[in-house]
């Protein structure tokens, strides 16, 4: 039995914790690290995670791509939506098929 | 190829490379089928990826939205007395499904309570009814994002399992198999070469043979004069 996490400035997630799920509000990107690099270690299934703080320990997240779990899922904060979270799978397309053919450069 | 690979031009090493290109062959076509099908797969699961993720940030966009006009009016004291106690709880029940021998994950998400009003934590006489409508337009999206994370980790676990198999596609088609290829011709020359050469000796010393037993050349000539 796993959980969900999601990580991020307070504002952007105190949401999700009514939903159920589990918030881990952080205020710095070496707090995320650290939060993340737990949470990864504990039976977090799935983390969502603010894309301003992903991009911040964008470094840290990539050591999780290639695992099986945890799934980090960039979303968008309460700033605003930065297309960072598009982009990673427009970089996915091109790595996988060697140039973008689903986007169209949009 | 401008780098030909030393290979003693032997019977025994013309065999061990024959094999070796059969091999070879047949692991190209396997890894061949293998890319084409995960790429197949593949774009269909980033095509709904994409859709996903469309649906999921224009949700939370709005949901962020209706969350700021909850706050405006409300004190934060009376927002975070409201969220403090969650009655509703998530859990996943985590499956893996194999795709061409890449192992994604299948998530069934589990509420601890069945009634969907559970997702609004406190007593509705200090909040606005903003944040009600906050609470539920989060909860819509709640399904898709859930969604999204199991197809997105596909999506990244599947790229990069294409990203070796291609490169091993590559490897396989553009140097083994040449290379392999060339060495057979080289050694076949070689064994063809030392063959002939053979024959040529054997025919020289017949005939040297033969000029010894018989004196043919001394017996032309006497016979001349």
């Amino acid at each position: 039995m796993s959980k969900i996490a999601v990580l991020g400035d307070r504002d952007s997630i105190y949401g999700f914790a009514t939903l159920g799920l589990d918030t881990f509000p952080v205020a710095n990107a070496e707090e995320g690290e650290r939060t993340l690099k737990e949470l990864a270690a504990t039976d977090y299934a799935v983390i969502y995670i603010t894309e301003s703080l992903q991009a911040e320990i964008y470094n840290e997240v990539l050591k999780y791509r290639e695992m099986r779990l945890p799934a980090i899922i960039p979303i968008p904060g309460v700033y605003g939506n930065t297309g960072q979270g598009m982009r990673d799978v427009k970089k996915l397309v091109e790595q996988a098929v060697g140039s973008d053919i689903i986007f169209n450069n949009d | 190829m401008a780098t030909k690979k030393q290979v003693n031009p032997t019977r025994m090493e013309l065999t061990k490379l024959k094999k070796k290109l059969a091999t070879a062959v047949r692991g190209h076509k396997l890894l061949k089928d293998k890319r084409d099908e995960l790429m197949r797969q593949f774009l269909d699961l980033v095509r709904e990826n994409k859709a996903l993720r469309e649906r999921v940030e224009e949700g939370i966009a709005k949901a962020n939205k209706d969350f700021v006009l909850a706050r405006a009016g409300m004190e934060d004291e009376e927002i975070n007395a409201a969220f403090m106690a969650p009655r509703q709880s998530v859990s996943l029940e985590g499956g893996i499904k194999n795709v061409m021998s890449v192992e994604v994950p299948v998530f069934e998400y589990k509420t601890r309570t069945a009634d969907e009003n559970d997702i609004y934590s406190y007593g509705y006489a200090f909040t606005s009814s903003d944040l009600d409508g906050a609470v539920a337009s989060l909860s819509t999206v709640l399904q898709d994002m859930l969604r999204l994370a199991e197809v997105e980790k596909s999506c990244q676990l599947m790229a990069a399992e294409i990203e070796k198999t291609r490169r091993r596609v590559n490897a396989l088609e553009h140097v083994m198999i040449p290379d392999t290829q060339e060495s057979i011709k080289y050694i076949q020359m070689k064994l063809d070469e030392n063959e002939r050469s053979t024959q040529i000796r054997l025919m020289k010393v017949k005939d040297m043979l033969l000029e010894e037993a018989h004196h043919y050349k001394e017996k032309m000539l006497a016979h001349e004069q």
